[in-house]
């Protein structure tokens, strides 16, 4: 029998991971460029003070990463069939990524009202460097866009009475994906832009 | 689903677990932050962490470790391997920076 059907998956979920697949180089590249600009950039600005900004977006990790421990408790729930755990551990989910979307929206006013633009950085800053700009709206709004598409996915699944522990399963696949690829954005983007004191 | 059945509480207990090990990894990222490390040492030190988070997720998170070999060995080495090589732009990004210096 395994020789005839190797893969053993059920084709949605293996969709979900060749999709993982493609989005996972879609982010690797954007990142690889950002980091490729920045070592070619002797003046690249470090604007985020360690307090707030760095502390503020912490927060916002660890909401993205206790979303993640909710969801993977949904599908622990579908697995043993309970209906009403599943909704529970899935809204839940919902909740921690809408905060993270709401922390993060707040960050880009504040930043956008500082006078960093896609094309411009702010003067307080140092010598303009538009690519910073460029980079840190690409990169967090494609993720943000992810995780908005996430928590309207989520409310999906969580909404229809016909959703199976497939699809429940294969929800979490996304959603942990884009926990994942947070796990290199916030590093990258913010950790190595800490403002020297 | 493969692996599914045999979780349970003990399912829950793990996850928990890969939880703290993650907002723990998180933390030390954040700390290096704090400290100020020359820039090289802090990328290779905070992506090394950032990797172990990643594969955390990948086996645990989304259940790659109870997977199917022939869906690991179908995913993961083609991920690995494309990610790296755009690697191949770095040296590139070196040569700009000796150029700037030079001018």
């Amino acid at each position: 029998m395994a020789g005839h059907y190797p893969i053993r998956s059920a084709t949605k979920k293996l969709g979900m991971w060749l999709f993982i697949l493609s989005d996972s180089l879609t982010f690797s590249a954007l990142l690889f460029g950002y980091s490729y600009v920045r070592i070619a950039t002797p003046q690249w600005p470090k604007p985020f003070a360690f307090y707030p900004s760095v502390i503020y977006a912490t927060v916002m990790t660890a909401c993205l990463l206790s979303s993640s421990l909710t969801m993977v408790m949904a599908v622990n729930a579908s697995a043993k069939g309970d209906r009403s755990g599943v909704v529970k551990w899935i809204i839940g989910t919902i909740i921690g990524g809408s905060a993270f979307l709401i922390l993060h929206i707040r960050e880009w006013m504040h930043l956008i009202e500082e006078g960093l633009h896609p094309y411009a950085t702010p003067a307080e800053w140092g010598p303009n460097v538009p690519l910073f700009g460029g980079t840190f709206f690409t990169i967090t709004g494609l993720h943000m866009f992810h995780v908005l598409t996430g928590v309207v996915y989520l409310a999906i699944i969580a909404a229809r009475k016909k959703s199976t522990h497939e699809d429940v399963e294969i929800c979490g696949l996304y959603w942990h994906f884009v926990d994942l690829v947070w796990m290199f954005v916030f590093p990258l983007i913010y950790l190595l832009s800490i403002k020297p004191s | 689903m493969s692996g599914q059945d045999s979780h349970g509480n003990s399912g829950s207990k793990l996850y928990l677990i890969v939880w703290f090990g993650l907002i723990a990894l998180t933390g030390i990222e954040v700390f290096l932050g704090y400290k100020q490390l020359p820039l090289n040492v802090m990328l290779a030190m905070l992506m090394g962490l950032s990797l172990v988070k990643a594969a955390l997720i990948i086996f645990y998170f989304m259940h790659m470790k109870f997977e199917k070999t022939a869906l690991i060995l179908t995913i993961l080495p083609a991920m690995i391997i494309v990610i790296s090589l755009l690697s191949i732009f770095f040296p590139d990004a070196q040569r700009l920076i000796e150029h700037s210096a030079n001018r």
